[in-house]
C-alpha cells in the first residue's frame, strides 16, 4: 500500500485514537492526587512517538518493559499492570 | 472452550473456522491438588471435543501447569507425573501453555521441567509469554530455557503472544511465533498484519485468545479482513490463517483436520 491508501485506509482510526489519549491525559491532569509510575512511563512512551522513523510502536513497548534480564526470587502477584515499576518494587 | 454455552462454537464454524486449539490455562484461581488438574485434562481431553464436533469444529489441546500456578513447585511436580497419562490421547498435541508469568525463579524451574518433559516424549511445545511489561524479560528467559535444551528442535516450538519487541528474538532463534488477537492486553489485528508484512509470514500465525475479559473469538476472520482491505491475496490470508498453523501442528501425527 502507498502512504495515501494507508491514510485513506486508517487515518480517522488513528486519530480517533490520538484523541483519546489526549482525552485521557486531560482527566488524569484534572484528578487530585499524585500520580505513580504508570503516568511518568505513559509520557515516556509518547516522547518515542515524535521522530519520523520506524520501529515506533517497539519503541513504545520497551518504555513500558521491565529492562533486567534476571529472573526475580518469587512472584507475589499473578497480573502485570503495564509498566515496569523499577527494581525496588518489583522485587518486593 | 471451557464454557456453558456453545455460541462461540457456532459463530466460529460459521465463519469458516475448522479447526481450535486449546491450552490448558488457569481457571481464576489456583487449583488445590493434582487431581483438580486430572479432572480438568480430561474436560478439554474428552468432553470438548465431542461439544465441538456437534458444529463439525476438529478440537484439540495443549496440556500443563499454566505460568500463573508454576510458583508452586510442588504441586507442577504432581501435575507434571500425571501428564503422562494424557499424552497418547488422540486430541492432545503437545505441552502448553507452558512458559513465564512475573519471571520468577520457580515459574522458571517448572518451565525447565516442561521442556524436559516434552523432550522425553517428542511432544510440540506451545509457550506462553508475559503480559505487558513483563514480556521482553519473560520471552528471552524462555528462548534461554528452550536453547539450553538440545533435544528441543525449534521448528517444534511456537512462542506465543509476541509484539513487535519480541517476535524478532522469537523468529532470529528458529522458533514459530505466535500473535494473539485480544483487545486491550495484547496485539490487534492491525499490528498483527503490520508484523506479517514487516517480517514475512513464514513461521507466524495469528490466534484468538478467549479469556477472562473482553475477548473475540472471530478476532482471525476479522484479521483476515484486515488483510483484505490492505490488498493481500486471498492464497497469502489463506497461507497465514489455514496452512502455517496446520503446518506446525501437523507436526503431530494426531492433527487431522475434518474432510469437509
Amino acid at each position: 500500500m502507498t502512504k495515501q491508501e494507508i491514510l485513506d485506509l486508517s487515518f480517522l482510526d488513528a486519530r480517533h485514537k490520538l484523541i483519546e489519549i489526549a482525552a485521557f491525559l486531560d482527566r488524569v491532569g484534572r484528578a487530585e492526587g499524585g500520580a505513580d509510575f504508570r503516568l511518568k512511563a505513559f509520557r515516556a512512551a509518547l516522547g518515542e512517538l515524535t521522530g519520523t522513523e520506524t520501529g515506533l510502536a517497539k519503541k513504545v513497548l520497551l518504555v513500558f518493559s521491565d529492562p533486567t534480564s534476571e529472573p526475580i526470587p518469587a512472584a507475589t502477584t499473578k497480573t502485570a499492570c503495564g509498566a515496569w515499576p523499577g527494581e525496588k518494587q518489583s522485587s518486593l | 472452550m471451557v464454557s456453558r454455552v456453545t455460541d462461540d462454537y457456532r459463530d466460529m464454524a460459521a465463519a469458516g473456522c475448522v479447526a481450535i486449539c486449546e491450552p490448558a490455562f488457569w481457571a481464576g484461581f489456583d487449583r488445590s491438588s493434582a487431581q483438580g488438574f486430572h479432572d480438568y485434562f480430561r474436560q478439554i481431553s474428552e468432553y470438548e471435543p465431542r461439544r465441538a464436533a456437534k458444529f463439525g469444529l476438529a478440537h484439540f489441546c495443549w496440556l500443563c501447569i499454566n505460568p500463573k500456578e508454576s510458583e508452586n513447585v510442588k504441586l507442577a511436580e504432581e501435575v507434571l507425573a500425571i501428564i503422562p497419562q494424557f499424552v497418547d490421547r488422540p486430541t492432545v498435541l503437545g505441552l502448553g501453555e507452558i512458559g513465564l508469568n512475573k519471571n520468577s525463579r520457580n515459574e522458571l524451574k517448572v518451565l525447565e521441567m516442561h521442556i524436559d518433559l516434552a523432550a522425553k516424549h517428542d511432544l510440540l511445545i506451545l509457550a506462553h509469554t508475559p503480559h505487558l511489561e513483563d514480556k521482553r524479560k519473560g520471552t528471552q528467559l524462555t528462548i534461554s530455557a528452550l536453547q539450553n535444551n538440545r533435544r528441543i528442535r525449534p521448528e517444534r516450538v511456537i512462542i506465543d503472544h509476541v509484539e513487535e519487541h519480541t517476535i524478532e528474538m522469537v523468529l532470529n532463534a528458529g522458533f514459530w511465533a505466535g500473535m494473539t488477537l485480544y483487545p486491550g492486553t495484547k496485539c490487534t489485528s492491525s499490528r498483527a498484519v503490520d508484523m506479517i508484512e514487516t517480517y514475512g509470514a513464514g513461521r507466524l500465525w495469528m490466534n484468538s485468545a478467549c479469556d477472562w475479559g473482553d475477548s473475540v473469538p472471530l478476532a482471525i476472520p476479522y484479521a483476515a479482513l484486515e488483510m483484505r482491505k490492505r490488498g493481500h491475496s486471498a492464497e497469502q490470508i489463506d497461507g497465514l490463517i489455514y496452512h502455517n498453523p496446520k503446518n506446525f501442528l501437523s507436526q503431530c501425527p494426531k492433527f487431522k483436520l475434518p474432510q469437509s
